[in-house]
């Protein structure tokens, strides 16, 4: 359709610039008065929260890469001045640093919440794997960022997380060449992780963006895992989620400043202040703690290719998960024994994480293991089979009828079908 | 109903296996000694760093520690941040001699370092160093503290660890027994005992209060902006608590309209 948009703005520029580009009629209807299910929980907020740690991850990083030198003779110096003689340099760093902690934080909290509340169903399933996808570009920025103070653990991580694609028959070894830019990491690797480590946030942000557009399309999901049946249901954006969302930030941020000002270094690794030797490898070489798990998966296969193979397929299993999960009902909490079993994987994937930090040896060995036999055997065997021999609990009429206080016991004949949408 | 219930159960019990096996899993036998927790004025989000306790740090690190060790990250200026006045920086500085560029005949120069010059380094180049101490190279001390697990204890650890090694223990040629050391056997020679310094302030010159000393100087130097980061943390934490607050407050009058 062309022609100039209708715009409802009272003030005349305002007015005019809508009426050409509708920027603010966009905001508005998206983010003002979008309607948004009235009983979202404080789980909701880390959405907001992944989105706000983006942008401070984007910002603090234009600066430090004003003062970063990515040639391996300079970069570990570099750092070091950036943290000596920058003004607030350290400040800078520290943010920089602890921020991709929080960010995966912020994010694994924000996936939990999308398998308790079954947020990945129908419609939503497009909107869950561009998630997924922006959890894969996250990993790979974190894992090139990781590399750039060019300490040991950057050197000795890029050498073992690119010399994985070696597992792969007949091309590996080209691959990883590839990789490199030459036939080891060294200065080729860091000038081409420092370009990529800059360019892959805004690719993150091009995929936020459709991540956003497609969650305007379905709606959020909400606690009860049933669609809005009204304007009953339904609340504006502004201001109760925005302000919502601001109690969250605040939390969020007090635990990112006690990391930042207090702890700056508790998540990190001492070897990686020992600057890179390509001739002495570390005792153990460990990866950040967020990739803990998938590391466990990796070293409980004696089989390379399988190992890595399995490493991609315990996020390549998340794209799929739509359609693993058979059950129709959304909610964990109409869904008794999903409801316990998704504890159940939680504490396999800390389990995993803890394995990930110890030398694979006898019994963690065994016990890395099982949490990967059970990590996939959650996803493959009991998601497919749990939909079809659970009995839910029934589905409240609608979302207004039981968010009133106290709730009660729900009259037995309430049961809905999940997917109606009004 | 029966069912998720009798399900649970079997769920928690083999949770509790799987932790219990996690948790229960043997420690090496044998292995160095976890560095033991010393008090320093450093630590805890309050601490400060005692002056007094660095700067006799610094005159342990220019005594003895910088035979061997440099500091490449320093310059002569960073003793402010342990209260050197300009004056004494400058006659420190200007105590070495290091490289100036060339001259206009293209010929190496040195000179009296300034405040701006970089801590002088006992070797030009590791190979020198490895030739100097038996094969092993000493570490750069600029950021050692942050480069070793367990921190400032461990390095004091380190320096008040050394003792005659077991009888049943074999060592490697030069090396030496000590507890604190990954594998026991360390290449340097034990750097600091009693009375190795003279304390010009009247601080008993004990092993254990000059490793203290030089582990406060060692923090300071890999953390020069501590001071700065906990003072400026404790108001922003305060500040963001206060916000916290205030904001809840704001979202419960603005949501009491809904319920």
């Amino acid at each position: 359709m062309v022609g100039l948009h209708k715009s409802e703005f009272a003030n005349p520029v305002v007015n005019w610039i809508d009426q050409r580009l509708p920027l603010f009629s966009m905001m508005k209807n998206e983010y003002s008065s979008f309607p948004t299910p009235k009983n979202f929980n404080y789980f909701w907020n880390f959405g907001a929260l992944a989105m706000i740690n983006l942008m401070i991850m984007v910002a603090t990083g234009v600066f430090l890469a004003m003062h970063y030198t990515p040639n391996t003779a300079m970069a570990f110096d570099s750092v070091e001045r950036i943290m000596r003689d920058v003004n607030y340099g350290w400040l800078l760093r520290y943010v920089h640093m602890n921020g991709a902690s929080m960010f995966f934080i912020v994010v694994y909290i924000h996936i939990f919440r999308g398998l308790y509340y079954g947020s990945y169903k129908n419609p939503r399933e497009l909107l869950w794997m561009l998630g997924v996808v922006i959890l894969l570009l996250m990993m790979a920025t974190a894992f090139m960022g990781y590399v750039l103070p060019w300490g040991q653990m950057s050197y000795w991580g890029a050498t073992v997380i690119t010399n994985l694609f070696s597992a792969f028959p007949v091309v590996g070894e080209s691959i990883v060449t590839w990789l490199w830019g030459g036939f080891s990491v060294d200065n080729a690797t860091l000038n081409r992780f420092f370009s990529l480590h800059y360019l892959l946030p805004f690719v993150i942000i091009a995929v936020v963006f459709l991540h956003v557009i497609a969650l305007h399309i379905t709606g959020s999901n909400n606690p009860l895992g049933i669609e809005p049946k009204g304007p009953q249901d339904t609340i504006p954006f502004h201001p109760y989620y925005t302000i919502k969302d601001s109690v969250g930030m605040c939390v969020y941020l007090t635990v990112f400043a006690i990391l930042v000002f207090f702890a700056p270094n508790f998540l990190g690794h001492p070897d990686n202040y020992i600057p890179a030797n390509p001739l002495a490898t570390p005792a153990d070489v460990v990866p950040e703690w967020y990739f803990l798990p998938y590391y466990a998966i990796l070293r409980s296969v004696p089989n390379k290719l399988i190992g890595v193979l399995m490493l991609f397929g315990s996020i390549g299993v998340m794209f799929i998960l739509p359609w693993l999960d058979t059950s129709p009902v959304r909610s964990a909490r109409f869904r008794p024994i999903y409801r316990q079993l998704i504890w159940v994987f939680v504490i396999d994937c800390l389990v995993l994480g803890y394995v990930g930090a110890k030398p694979p040896q006898g019994s963690i060995l065994l016990i890395g293991r099982v949490a990967t036999a059970y990590y996939f055997l959650h996803y493959l065997v009991i998601l497919p089979l749990l939909g079809k021999l659970e009995r839910p609990l029934p589905l409240p009429e609608s979302i207004s009828q039981p968010v009133t206080r106290g709730g009660g016991p729900l009259p037995a004949g309430a049961a809905a079908t999940p997917m109606e949408k009004v | 109903m029966r069912r998720p219930l009798r399900l649970r159960t079997v769920l928690l019990h083999g949770a509790a296996v799987l932790l219990a096996a996690a948790l229960a899993h043997p420690a090496p036998a044998a292995e160095t000694a976890e560095p033991v927790a010393q008090s320093w004025s450093f630590s805890g989000p309050f601490g400060g760093l005692d002056l007094a306790a660095a700067q006799r740090g610094f005159q342990i690190y220019k005594e003895i520690c910088s035979n061997c060790h440099s500091m490449n990250q320093l310059y002569y200026r960073n003793l402010s941040g342990i209260g050197l006045s300009e004056d004494q920086i400058k006659a420190i500085a200007a105590s070495f001699t290091v490289p100036k560029g060339v001259d206009d005949q293209g010929q190496p120069v040195e000179g009296p370092a300034l405040p701006s010059s970089h801590f002088h380094a006992p070797f030009p180049n590791p190979e020198a160093a490895r030739a100097a101490n038996n094969g092993a190279l000493p570490p750069d001390l600029s950021v050692i503290v942050k480069a070793r697990e367990g921190g400032p204890d461990y390095i004091y650890g380190i320096l008040t660890g050394y003792a005659d090694p077991p009888p049943d223990m074999k060592m490697g040629d030069g090396m030496m027994y000590n507890k604190q050391y990954p594998g026991n056997q360390i290449a340097m020679p034990q750097p600091l005992q009693d009375g190795s310094v003279t304390y010009t302030d009247g601080t008993p010159n004990t092993l254990s209060q000059e490793a203290h000393d030089v582990v406060t100087f060692l923090t300071f130097a890999a953390n020069p902006e501590m001071i700065e980061r906990k003072r400026m943390g404790v108001r922003i934490v305060l500040f963001l608590v206060m916000m916290t607050g205030v904001t809840y407050v704001v979202k419960r009058k603005i949501w009491a309209d809904l319920h």
